[in-house]
C-alpha cells in the first residue's frame, strides 16, 4: 500500500476540533470528540452507522453547530454558523447526496453563487474561461455546456469537487464519496483525492469502506457511539483492527456457513426471456432453498430485472412462473399473493412509510389477515407483528414509535418482517445491507441463510462482491441489461464476476 | 447543505438507536403535537365564554353546529383525500350541483327522499370521475378537480338557467334537516353520523390504513401491495359523495338552491383541514383534527358576531391565526426531526 507522503510527523495542523459535543434530542451524537486534520493529508473517520461520523463532518463544514467544544483554524478559534461561513474559511463539503442544479450547465454549477458578474449580469465568457482553467488544472474532462443533470453520478461529484476548488477550499469533507460509484469511477476518485493532497489540500473522508480507508488515508479516526475510540496513522491499522475498534469487539466470521443446495429441489421461480426497460431477454431459475446471487455493475439492470419479475415495473415480454403457476398479470399485489416478495433497493424511497409506526410498516402488506369486514383487529395485528419482529430480532417493544426513529439496520429488518408476514416462497432481496452497520449486516446474512434453510428461494442482488460470494450458491452476472454469465462452485471468484460484469457478451456465454 | 425548498429539514445523519430517552421525548413531543390545534381552540372557547354571555349557550352552540354541518361533512371526507395524497378543489361545485339537482327534482314533484338520494349520488359520480382522471389519466389532482369544478358549476347553471330554485312550496324537502330529534336538528345528527363514519373509516379500516400509505410514500405502498390508485379513487368518491350530501343538506336547510362554484366553501374546507393539522403533502392527519380546525374557524366568525366587532377584520384575523397555527405545527415537526 504505497501511501503518498505518509506519516510525515511534523505537518501543519489546519483544522482542530476540541472536545466537541452534539446532541439531537435525547441522543448524544458526539461526546467530547477531538481530532485534528493536517495539511496535505487524507484523514478518514470511520464507525458504525450512528457512531457520529457524518455529524462530525457536518460540524467541520458548518452545516451543524456543536453544543460544546472549540474549532480552531490555523490555531485560531472560529465558529461557523453556516456552510457558507465554513466555505469562506476554506472548508468545503461534498455530501452523500450530491447537490447539483440539474438544468444548469456544468460550468454554471461549478461557479454557482460565485459567478463572475458585472452589475448583476453573469459574464459567460469569463465563466467559461475560468471553468476551463480550473478543470484543466484538476485534470477533469467535463463538458462545460451540458446540463449537469445529464451527467453520471461520478461526473456530478467531480462538479462538486471543482466547486470546492473554485472557492480555494483547503479542506474538503467527503461523506461516503464512493458509495454510489462504480468500480472504475471509484478508482478515478481515489486518484483525484491523491492529487488533491499533492496540491496541499486536506481531505476529511467519511467512509464505510475499510479498504478504501486503508488505501487512501494517512490518518484514521475511529468513532463508536459518539465517542472517539482512537486516532492512528493508517499504517498501524488493518481491516481487523479497524473492525474491532468500531465494534468494540472482534467480529465473528463475516458470513454464516453456506449450506449446500439440495439436489433435485424443485424450481420455485422461473423467468423466461423477460424484457423490460433496462432488461433484455433475461432467463433464470431459483430452486427451493437456494440463494442465487445477482451481480453486476451499477446500472447493469439488476434492480430493473428484480422490479420486472416482482411486477413493480411493466414487462415488455417474457414469462415469470412461480411454483404455483404463471404470473401473467404483473403487479406487486398479485406477486405477494402468489408467494413472491421483494425487499426493494431503496429502503427510504421504495420501502418504508416514513411517518407511520413500526407496526403499520410491518403489517401493511397483509392487513387482510387480521381484519374482518375491512376493520382491522388491532390485537391480532400486534400479535402477528411481534411474532415476525421477534424473528428478525428488532429489539425494543415500542411498535408504536415512528419507523423513521429506528437505525438503518432495524429499518431494514422491519422490511424483512413485512415480507415474512406474507409467507413467500421466493424472496428477491435488492441490496438488503445497503447503509446498514457491520453488526446488523451479519444479522441480515443469518436471516437470509436461515430462510433459505427453511426452503425459501432467494434472489440476492448486491453491489458488494464479497456479499454475493459469501452467501450465494450460484451467481448470475448482468451487464447492459443481459445476464451474461452464470458461475457455480469453483468458478465463483471475485475476478470472474468482475470480468463478466465488464464484458459485453450476450446471454449464455460463460466467462472462464 | 439542505436546500431551502425542503419542507421538512433533512434529519441529521445520526441514525442513533432509539434510546429510552429519545423515545420518551418523541412520545412527549408527539403528544404535544397531537394536541396542536386543540389548545388554541380551547383558549378561544374560554375567551369567548368569558367575553360574551350568549356564547356558551345551547342555542348558540347548536346554531354553530347547524351552520357548519355541511362544511364539516365535506371537510371530514376531504381529510381522506389529503391523507391519500390528493386534493379536491371541486367540492364547492359538487355541493352546488347536488343541491340544484335535488331541488330541481323536488320541484318536478319527485318524492323528497328520492330527490335527495339522487343529489347525493350525483356527488359520488362526480367524485368517481375526479378520482379516475386524477389517477389513471395521470393528471394532477389539483388541475383535475379545478377543471371539474368549472364543468360542474356550468352544468348546474344549465339546469337552473341562472335562477334561484325556490322550494318554499315543497316543505317536505326540509324534513331532512329540520326534524328535531332529542331537541337537536336532524342536520346536526346527519353531520355527526357522517363525520364519525368517515373518522372510523380512516382510523380503523384497511382502506383507511392504505390511504395513509398511499399518501405517505406511494411507491413504497405500491411495492407493499397497496392498490394506490384504487385507494385514491375511493377517497375522491367519498369526498364527492360528502359534498353531495352537504349540498342537499343546505338546500333543505334554506329551502332553495342556486348554482355557484362556491369557491369560498372549497377554501374554507381546505383551511379547516390544514389548520387541524392534516398534512397537505399527504400521509398524515385525522378526521377529528379537521373537526376541531373547522370549528376553530367557525368560532372566530361567531365571536365577531357576538362581540359586535367590525366584521371587516374577521378575514384578517382568520388568516393570521391560520398562519400561526400552521406555523406552530411546522415548527414542532422541525424540532421533532
Amino acid at each position: 500500500m504505497a501511501r503518498v507522503g505518509s506519516v510525515a510527523p511534523s505537518r501543519r495542523v489546519f483544522v482542530e476540533l476540541r472536545e466537541i459535543d452534539k446532541h439531537f434530542g435525547g441522543v448524544r451524537a458526539l461526546d467530547a470528540v477531538s481530532i485534528s486534520v493536517e495539511e496535505g493529508t487524507v484523514h478518514a473517520v470511520i464507525g458504525e452507522n450512528g457512531a457520529g461520523k457524518s455529524t462530525l463532518g457536518k460540524i467541520i463544514a458548518g452545516a451543524l453547530q456543536p453544543d460544546a467544544g472549540e474549532i480552531l483554524l490555523d490555531g485560531e478559534l472560529v465558529s461557523f454558523r453556516s456552510p457558507r461561513e465554513a466555505l469562506s474559511s476554506g472548508i468545503a463539503a461534498i455530501a452523500q447526496e450530491l447537490l447539483v442544479v440539474p438544468r444548469l450547465s456544468v460550468a454554471e454549477n461549478v461557479f454557482l453563487g460565485a459567478e463572475p458578474r458585472r452589475g448583476g449580469w453573469v459574464r459567460r465568457g469569463a465563466l467559461r474561461r475560468r471553468f476551463e482553467a480550473l478543470a484543466g488544472e484538476a485534470g477533469f474532462a467535463l463538458p462545460p455546456d451540458r446540463p449537469a443533470g445529464l451527467l453520471r453520478t461520478a461526473e456530478q461529484q467531480q462538479i462538486e469537487i471543482l466547486r470546492a476548488l473554485a472557492r480555494d477550499a483547503r479542506l474538503i469533507v467527503m461523506d461516503e464519496p464512493s458509495a454510489a460509484l462504480s468500480e472504475p469511477d471509484t478508482v478515478r476518485l481515489h486518484e483525484i483525492i491523491r492529487s488533491l493532497t499533492h496540491a496541499g489540500k486536506s481531505v476529511l473522508l467519511v467512509s464505510h469502506f475499510l479498504r478504501e480507508v486503508l488505501e487512501l488515508a494517512d490518518t484514521v479516526t475511529v468513532l463508536r457511539d459518539g465517542k472517539l475510540v482512537h486516532t492512528k496513522p493508517t499504517s498501524q491499522e488493518t481491516e481487523d483492527t479497524l473492525i474491532r475498534a468500531m465494534l468494540g469487539r472482534p467480529l465473528d466470521a463475516a458470513f454464516p456457513p453456506k449450506s449446500a443446495p439440495r439436489a433435485g429441489a424443485p424450481v420455485v421461480l422461473s423467468v423466461r426471456d423477460l424484457s423490460a426497460p433496462g432488461v433484455v431477454d433475461a432467463s433464470l431459475e431459483v430452486r427451493e432453498g437456494e440463494i442465487v446471487g445477482l451481480a453486476g455493475l451499477v446500472g447493469a439492470g439488476r434492480s430493473e430485472l428484480a422490479r420486472a419479475i416482482f411486477g413493480a415495473d411493466r414487462r415488455q415480454k417474457g414469462e415469470v412462473e412461480l411454483a404455483d403457476g404463471d404470473l401473467a398479470s404483473a403487479a406487486p399485489l398479485v406477486s405477494l399473493r402468489h408467494g413472491l416478495a421483494m425487499i426493494p433497493e431503496s429502503r427510504k424511497d421504495q420501502g418504508l412509510l416514513p411517518g407511520r409506526s413500526v407496526l403499520d410498516n410491518v403489517t401493511i402488506s397483509r392487513l387482510d389477515q387480521f381484519s374482518r369486514f375491512g376493520i382491522v383487529n388491532r390485537r391480532a395485528e400486534r400479535a402477528a407483528a411481534s411474532r415476525v419482529l421477534d424473528r428478525v430480532a428488532v429489539k425494543g417493544g415500542d411498535y408504536g414509535a415512528p419507523v423513521s426513529a429506528l437505525s438503518g439496520g432495524n429499518q431494514q429488518k422491519v422490511l424483512f418482517a413485512r415480507m415474512l408476514l406474507c409467507g413467500p416462497r421466493v424472496l428477491i432481496a435488492d441490496e438488503p445491507t445497503r447503509g446498514v452497520d457491520v453488526g446488523a449486516k451479519r444479522a441480515i446474512y443469518d436471516l437470509l441463510v436461515g430462510l433459505a434453510g427453511e426452503g425459501m428461494g432467494v434472489l440476492l442482488i448486491s453491489s458488494e462482491v464479497e456479499e454475493i460470494l459469501g452467501l450465494a450458491q450460484r451467481v448470475l452476472v448482468m451487464s447492459r441489461g443481459r445476464i451474461v454469465s452464470e458461475l457455480r462452485g469453483e468458478e465463483m471468484t471475485e475476478s470472474a464476476i468482475l470480468a463478466a460484469a465488464f464484458s459485453e457478451r450476450t446471454a449464455g456465454a460463460r466467462v472462464p | 447543505m439542505t436546500t431551502g425548498a425542503d419542507t421538512t429539514p433533512a434529519p441529521p445523519e445520526v441514525e442513533a438507536p432509539p434510546t429510552r430517552v429519545g423515545r420518551a421525548q418523541a412520545l412527549v413531543q408527539g403528544r404535544w403535537r397531537a394536541a396542536g390545534i386543540v389548545i388554541p381552540f380551547l383558549i378561544l372557547f374560554v375567551v369567548l365564554t368569558i367575553a360574551s354571555s350568549s356564547f356558551a349557550t345551547k342555542a348558540n352552540l347548536l346554531n354553530i353546529l347547524d351552520q357548519q354541518s355541511a362544511t364539516l361533512i365535506i371537510a371530514a371526507a376531504g381529510t381522506l383525500v389529503l391523507v391519500s395524497g390528493g386534493i379536491d378543489l371541486s367540492v364547492g361545485s359538487i355541493y352546488g350541483l347536488s343541491g340544484v339537482v335535488a331541488a330541481e327534482l323536488a320541484i318536478h314533484n319527485w318524492p323528497a327522499g328520492l330527490a335527495i338520494l339522487v343529489g347525493v349520488l350525483v356527488g359520488f359520480a362526480a367524485g368517481l370521475i375526479n378520482g379516475v382522471v386524477a389517477t389513471y389519466f395521470r393528471i394532477s389532482a389539483l388541475i383535475a378537480t379545478l377543471a371539474m369544478s368549472f364543468v360542474l358549476a356550468g352544468i348546474g347553471s344549465l339546469i337552473t338557467q341562472g335562477n334561484l330554485l325556490n322550494l318554499f312550496t315543497h316543505q317536505s324537502f326540509s324534513q331532512l334537516t329540520r326534524t328535531s330529534i332529542f331537541t337537536v336538528n336532524s342536520s346536526i345528527w346527519l353531520m355527526a353520523v357522517a363525520v364519525i363514519a368517515l373518522g372510523l373509516f380512516l382510523a380503523a379500516t384497511t382502506t383507511g390504513r392504505y390511504m395513509y400509505a398511499a399518501g405517505g410514500n406511494p411507491e413504497a405502498a405500491r411495492i407493499a401491495g397497496v392498490r394506490v390508485n384504487v385507494v385514491r379513487v375511493v377517497s375522491f368518491m367519498l369526498s364527492g359523495g360528502a359534498a353531495g350530501l352537504a349540498g342537499v343538506i343546505d338546500a333543505s336547510r334554506v329551502l332553495s338552491a342556486q348554482s355557484q362554484d362556491n369557491s369560498s366553501l372549497t377554501f374554507t374546507v381546505l383551511a379547516g383541514i390544514v389548520v387541524g393539522g392534516t398534512s397537505i403533502l399527504g400521509g398524515e392527519g385525522a378526521v377529528w383534527r379537521t373537526v376541531v380546525g373547522i370549528l376553530f374557524i367557525a368560532l372566530i366568525g361567531n365571536g365577531y358576531d357576538l362581540l359586535g366587532l367590525n366584521p371587516l377584520y374577521e378575514q384578517i384575523t382568520l388568516g393570521v391565526l391560520m398562519i400561526l397555527a400552521v406555523g406552530l405545527d411546522a415548527w414542532s415537526r422541525g424540532r421533532r426531526a
